[in-house]
């Protein structure tokens, strides 16, 4: 049924550290690898020697910020499904493919259900699902969750693949409705936010904001500026040659 | 948005068939025998054509029949029985009218309430997504009834109904350009609350190259001078010119067929736009949208 669950009895999620990801990918290919060879349709690629698109569940965006004062900075920035409480996806989908779980608050998708109309992906503000063009189906983050009940695996192992592999330590996995979890005092203790509130999709997903940066000298400033009248323009207004190329080329 | 041919095909013209539906629906005008029949073909051709064309939109056809489970939530759902609804009960009036020559009134009107119905409920599909603002208004809902009641009253030749319609249906139209291109500024996402980075925030990389399904489904962008030009063709094909000819040259069976053709492709030309125009607030993790910030 694509009616939300009134209440969830856990909210299993990932807590993201924007401050800590180094935007390595490599969440983005343990996640492809994993979930292309379990769960549901492969995960397909298109003209993958050509211009190549592909169906990712979880991708990293990076961005620049510049604050009021001082050095821009670039914060590498992981995407996947938040796993929201108000899912909007759900909720459209004609078909009662998309569900979200009452035990543990995951949101997924029956691909022997779904009908590949998208309405769920436009439903989304976070770009977390995506069509897969070779089986017309929609695909999304399923949490792994063939992995984190997988007693075939071993203990160390049953977590998402996503963050299992991340070597700066940056992908967190827990219950978030669980106050005294390991990742809800990270949230709590790191000021954790939800992206686009908003859109009132009450995301269990929480993201980590970049930590204060040490203060940094602006470069080319004070006594460092040793090589700067070296580098003044020499001719600001070219004559001769110079000045009738620069005025010819101007012309084209 | 993307502009797939295939969905403004069926909004448009399916829009028009129900239209026409309608005016059959409640008598106006009743027709029995073959006028009955010919009235009927174009309509479900418009109707029923529509809906093969959206269905051919969709990833995994097979699957299309479960679409009818979960009319509590899904608007897409409640579309999908409307539609049926609303073609079979016409379907039983039709055929008593083109058949036996009787006419069951209230069948009549429960046929053309489904027919508006199904009209409404594909609006709502695109007006209950807060992630697309310019849709997210309630006149989207209006546009799209007043574009298929315009149609179906050129269609059936009630002429009075069809000017009225027409201009209501072009002032609808500018409104709903109007407040959609504040929309997006209104709903309040940008980039920032996108990122929740401290700063002013622009994207430094994609996540890959190449394009993605989200890049092309969503992130489609029409340049401004171009949307300006389409929108002004919209008008004119739409309610300018159907109107201008039925008030020079009468309710002629030329001047009719010029002002419905006009008429329709100017509706055309205004889902195209429909689409087209529409900012969804994923393209702000793809660096969309950056003019759009909240003033
Ligand atoms: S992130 Fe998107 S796909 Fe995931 S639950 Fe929220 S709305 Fe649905
Ligand atoms: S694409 Fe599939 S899961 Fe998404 S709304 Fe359509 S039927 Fe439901
Ligand atoms: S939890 Fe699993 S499916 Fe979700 S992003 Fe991580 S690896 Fe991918």
């Amino acid at each position: 049924m694509t009616a939300l669950p009134s209440h969830t009895d856990k909210k299993l999620g990932l807590v993201i550290d924007l401050d800590t990801c180094v935007g390595c990918h490599a969440c983005v290919t343990a996640c492809k690898g994993w979930n292309t060879q379990n769960y549901g349709a492969p995960l397909s690629d298109q003209d993958p020697y050509g211009k190549p698109s592909g169906t990712f569940l979880n991708r990293i965006h990076s961005f620049q910020s510049q604050p009021e004062t001082g050095l821009a900075r670039t914060t590498h920035f992981p995407k996947s499904c938040l796993h929201c409480d108000d899912a909007p996806c759900v909720t459209v989908c004609p078909t009662g493919a998309s569900y979200k779980r009452v035990e543990d608050g995951i949101v997924l998708v029956n691909e022997d259900a779904c009908m590949g109309c998208g309405l769920c992906a436009w439903a989304c503000p976070y770009g977390a699902r995506e069509m897969d063009q070779a089986a017309g189906v929609m695909k999304k983050c399923t949490l792994c969750v063939d992995r984190i009940y997988n007693e075939n695996l071993p203990e160390e192992d049953r977590e998402p693949a996503c963050v299992r592999t991340c070597p700066a330590g940056a992908r967190h996995f827990g219950d978030l409705g669980d106050p005294t979890s390991a990742v809800s005092l990270l949230v709590a203790d790191r000021g954790g936010v939800d992206l686009m509130p908003e859109q009132g999709t009450r995301p269990v997903n929480q993201y980590l904001p970049p930590r204060p940066r040490d203060t940094i000298a602006d470069v080319m400033t004070g006594d460092e500026d040793i090589l700067a009248p070296f580098l003044a323009p020499v001719a600001e207004d070219p004559k001769g040659f110079l000045g009738w190329l620069d005025r010819a080329l101007e012309k084209l | 948005m993307h502009p797939a041919p295939s969905v403004i095909i069926f909004s448009s013209l399916s829009g028009a068939g129900f239209g026409l539906l309608f005016f059959l629906g409640f008598g106006f005008p009743t027709v029995t025998g073959w006028v009955a029949f010919v009235f009927y073909l174009i309509a479900y051709a418009l109707a029923v054509g529509g809906l093969m064309s959206a269905l051919f939109h969709l990833g995994n056809k097979k699957n299309a029949v479960k679409s009818y489970s979960q009319w509590r939530t899904s608007w897409l759902s409640r579309e999908a029985w409307c539609a049926v609804a609303a073609l079979l009960v016409m379907g039983l009036h039709a055929a008593l009218q083109v058949f036996f020559g009787t006419t069951v009134a209230p069948l009549g009107w429960i046929g053309a309430i489904l027919s508006l119905a199904t009209v409404f409920t594909t609006s709502m599909i695109y007006a209950q997504l807060k992630t697309i603002p310019r849709w997210n208004q309630p006149a989207t809902p209006a546009f799209f009834l007043a574009a298929s009641l315009a149609g179906g009253a050129l269609l059936s030749g009630n002429v009075d109904a069809a000017l009225i319609l027409m201009v209501v249906l072009g002032a609808i139209t500018a409104w709903h350009w109007i407040k959609g291109d504040r929309r997006f500024a209104e709903a309040g996402s940008t980039i920032e609350t996108a990122t929740r980075l401290q700063g002013r925030v622009s994207l430094w990389e994609k996540p890959h190259t190449g394009e993605n399904y989200l890049t092309h489904e969503m992130v489609y962008q029409i340049g401004r001078k171009h949307a300006a030009k389409l929108r002004v063709i919209a008008l004119a094909l739409m309610v300018v010119i159907p109107v201008a000819v039925l008030l020079i040259f009468g309710p002629h069976h030329m001047p009719a067929i010029v002002a419905v053709l006009s008429h329709l492709a100017g509706v055309l030309v205004q889902r195209w736009l429909f689409f087209a125009e529409a900012e969804h607030v994923v393209g702000l993790y793809y660096g969309a949208h950056g003019a759009k910030r909240a003033g």
